[in-house]
């Protein structure tokens, strides 16, 4: 017994001093040190696209980098954010939203580290200096992909496959949440922008990762009716409904060409290298990191895949023209003249930016004509969660 | 004897008795094959250096004192669970539901902490103390009553419990689910986050350091089953009715009675897991927070034979494990799933050689000869 404690003992020390001896090869360039933090591996297509983007980052800058993956939603979370601030990490990123109160709390105690956690809600009102939230105008690339839809759907009427008062989109969303709330409006704006008569209906699985719900959520979706699906959650069980269907469909997170090859037409995604290299340049230069960073079409987070097979004649042409009116400012996704409210057109909004357990509406949002998602001034993850005219809901369980 | 019928290859036969050395032997020689095995998988598999990747297995759970507290927290976390099941178990009651119990125990003690928190009206608040007392005794009933429930069902119309237990699982988790719905922040996310953040109402109290609550608890009831296992009139009464049911009724013992009680200490026990998982520990409640850990324990608990103190060290086996696991997953990049796979291997190396244990196997030379010496 002794001998193995000894055993035991030595093989520690060996390991501590490879630890050490590691640290030491650091380059005087490349002080910096990043950790992240993931919720999944890269089975996930959400984890994978962090996980892409973070390697990419560190690699372009030279940085030397750790990665968690697999880390749950709990004090597993803060007890990582601090092993990585014990292995000499000085920024380390989280990328689920449920790390956020974790990260907030391994944030407090460290002070000389910098925490970025993405799709959070907190920083703006937390008041720590080392802690920072960020997100992307996703809704945009949303609205992009909502324009190739509505171009899928006159392609359709034109055919003759489908009548103009058939128009209707099924999309999957994981829960009533202001993020998927602001991400299947925009898509349907984008869509109706180009189809007027489109219409839309919403079911929600529960789950921002549930292959067999997400799968059902389609086929019901597809039994009701609804010609052209798309979905804001993580599997590919939507697109291999569709793909099972013959329903062209758009996604989300990346392309999902290869199990959908006959039918789908683009997908939307948030590319974090952007932001993860801004953050790092920051620590490196010694830059405040601002307490909300949002991702845009310029700073190239929000991007669009190519094309699938499926898409309609001239959707690339659609698109970049919409793409060029979002930078000019000449259009808003959310202008509050595409859309009503009840009827009505929405003059005043007062949305939930600062989180709170009565989801008490604090800040206007309606500026200038337009719903100003992830503005400046406000935070950077989604607060868009009205209940547009033209958008059946089939369920709100979740 | 044996001449003329043509004796198989080998054959298992039961042992008598073995002496601890030897038992130790097998058992020594088991964890060396699997290392070896383990060493074979990993060079072919991944071309990594395997003594390097044990190295990272012990790192990743004792690297630092950081590291070691997490591993002393989660071994007293998973130890109290075991535990837990363990007087069940004992009775020969199938207690399967030790995840159900500590969630409902976690969703008791979180449900004070955000009733009585931050979200009283302005104006209102209840001592702090108040609303860990009312945590402790909530988690313990609600634990409590998860195990009544199945024990009075077995106890009243002999159903079978293995079932009656598991399913109570699923309720608890679709409790769970449906509160976070309730208490989501902010709406929609169905996430609860940690409770009280700022104010800190119902945190169980820091001994020290954040992580010794649970290390302390868990020695005190792992003492504390030694005992009454071994040295109480009810754990006596638990040990009859685990051998035989008839025999304790027949020597006058209320088997319902013991079945009873015995349940609602299991649950009261898990429901004390739950308490410190979301008291002291994640300050959160979600429908994964027990972690699987319900059901590892039956493991954990038979592997050490219903012994207290051998369940310290076949918990720390499988904490350790895991742990190392996602060290290895970090630092050689393999995914996950490879780690799972060097626990599986270890874990099927220990538990096989119970089967040594046991018994042994005579080949036919071998047994001819032995023959030879009882003549």
């Amino acid at each position: 017994m002794k001998k193995l404690t000894a055993l035991l003992l030595s093989l520690v020390m060996v390991v501590s001093l490879c630890a050490c001896g590691g640290a030491e090869k650091a380059e005087g360039s490349s002080k910096v040190k990043a950790g992240f933090i993931f919720l999944h591996d890269e089975n996930s297509t959400y984890d994978l696209n962090f996980i892409n983007a973070a390697k990419e980052a560190c690699d372009a800058l030279g940085v030397e980098y750790l990665m968690k993956t697999n880390i749950p939603e709990g004090q597993e979370c803060y007890d990582t954010a601090c092993e990585l601030v014990d292995a000499g990490c000085n920024i380390i990123f989280a990328d689920s939203f449920g790390h956020e109160d974790f990260m907030i709390e391994a944030a407090k105690e460290n002070p000389n580290v910098q925490f970025c956690h993405a799709t959070g809600t907190k920083a703006h009102t937390e008041g720590l200096s080392n802690y920072h939230n960020a997100f992307a105008s996703i809704y945009e690339g949303r609205y992009l992909a909502g324009i190739a839809a509505g171009m899928k759907l006159n392609e359709m009427i034109d055919a003759g496959t489908i009548t103009a008062d058939q128009t209707k989109i099924g999309y999957i969303g994981a829960y009533t949440y202001a993020e998927v709330i602001s991400g299947y409006t925009s898509f349907f704006l984008g869509a109706r922008s180009v189809c007027p008569s489109a219409t839309m209906e919403v079911t929600f699985t529960g789950s921002w990762y549930d292959e067999t719900a997400e799968k059902e959520g389609a086929n019901t979706l597809i039994n009701d009716g609804c010609v052209l699906i798309s979905q804001h959650a993580d599997s590919m069980g939507a697109p291999t409904a569709c793909e099972t269907a013959g329903v062209p469909n758009v996604s989300y997170n990346g392309s999902t060409a290869s199990v959908a090859p006959n039918t789908f037409i683009v997908s939307s995604r948030i590319n974090w290298t952007p932001y993860f290299k801004f953050a790092i340049e920051s620590v490196r230069d010694g830059k405040a990191i601002p307490a909300d960073y949002t991702g845009t079409i310029a700073t190239g987070s929000v991007v669009l895949t190519d094309l699938g097979s499926a898409a309609a004649a001239g959707t690339q042409e659609a698109i970049d023209k919409a793409k060029a009116d979002l930078q000019s400012g000449s259009l808003h996704v959310f202008d509050t003249a595409t859309f009503t409210v009840g009827g009505a057109k929405l003059d005043s909004y007062k949305a939930d930016v600062d989180t709170d357990a009565a989801y008490e509406g604090d800040h206007e949002v309606i500026v200038n004509g337009f719903f100003n998602e992830s503005g400046d001034g406000f935070r950077s993850a989604p607060y868009f969660d009205v209940q547009i005219d033209g958008i059946t809901l089939l369920d709100t369980a979740f | 004897m044996t001449s003329k019928v043509k004796e198989p290859l080998f054959h298992i036969v039961k042992r008598d008795n073995i002496s601890k050395k030897q038992e130790w032997i097998i058992r020594g020689a088991a964890i060396i094959a699997a290392l070896i095995v383990c060493a074979l998988i990993t060079t072919i598999l991944t071309g990594d250096n395997p003594i390097k990747v044990y190295g990272t297995i012990i790192s990743g759970a004792f690297g630092s004192a950081r590291k070691t507290w997490v591993t002393l927290q989660n071994l007293a976390i998973l130890l109290i669970i075991s535990l837990a099941l363990t007087p069940a178990f004992k009775m020969r009651f199938w207690n399967i539901g030790g995840e159900g119990q500590v969630l409902m125990g976690g969703l008791a003690a979180a449900s004070c902490m955000i009733l009585l928190g931050d979200r009283l009206p302005k104006g209102l608040s209840v001592p702090n103390w108040f609303v860990v007392v009312l945590m402790i005794v909530t988690s313990l009933l609600a634990g409590a009553i998860w195990g009544f429930i199945p024990a009075i069902l077995k106890a009243k119309w002999n159903t079978n419990e293995t079932l009656s237990t598991l399913m109570m699982n699923y309720i608890a988790t679709q409790l769970v689910a449906y509160f976070t719905i309730v208490w989501e922040v902010p709406k929609g996310s169905g996430k609860i986050g940690i409770i009280n953040q700022n104010t800190n109402i119902g945190w169980l109290p820091q001994i020290g350091n954040k992580y010794l609550l649970s290390i302390i608890v868990a020695a005190v009831i792992t003492v504390g089953m030694l005992i009454y296992l071994n040295y109480s009139k009810h754990g006596y009464e638990i040990a009859v009715v685990g051998e035989s049911e008839k025999t304790a009724r027949y020597v006058g013992m209320k088997v319902k009675k013991v079945i009873v009680r015995t349940m609602l200490l299991s649950g009261a026990l898990c429901g004390l897991a739950g308490l410190l998982l979301v008291g002291s520990i994640n300050h959160t409640v979600t429908t994964t927070i027990a972690g699987g850990q319900g059901f590892t324990a039956v493991m954990v608990s038979w592997l050490a034979k219903f012994n207290p103190i051998t369940m310290v060290f076949t918990s720390l086996l499988i904490v350790f494990l895991g742990r190392g696991a996602s060290e290895i997953s970090t630092a050689f990049g393999l995914n996950q799933s490879f780690s799972d796979i060097l626990t599986g291997i270890i874990l099927f190396f220990i538990i096989g050689c119970e089967f040594f244990i046991n018994y042994k196997i005579n080949f036919r030379k071998k047994s001819k000869e032995e023959v030879k010496e009882n003549v």
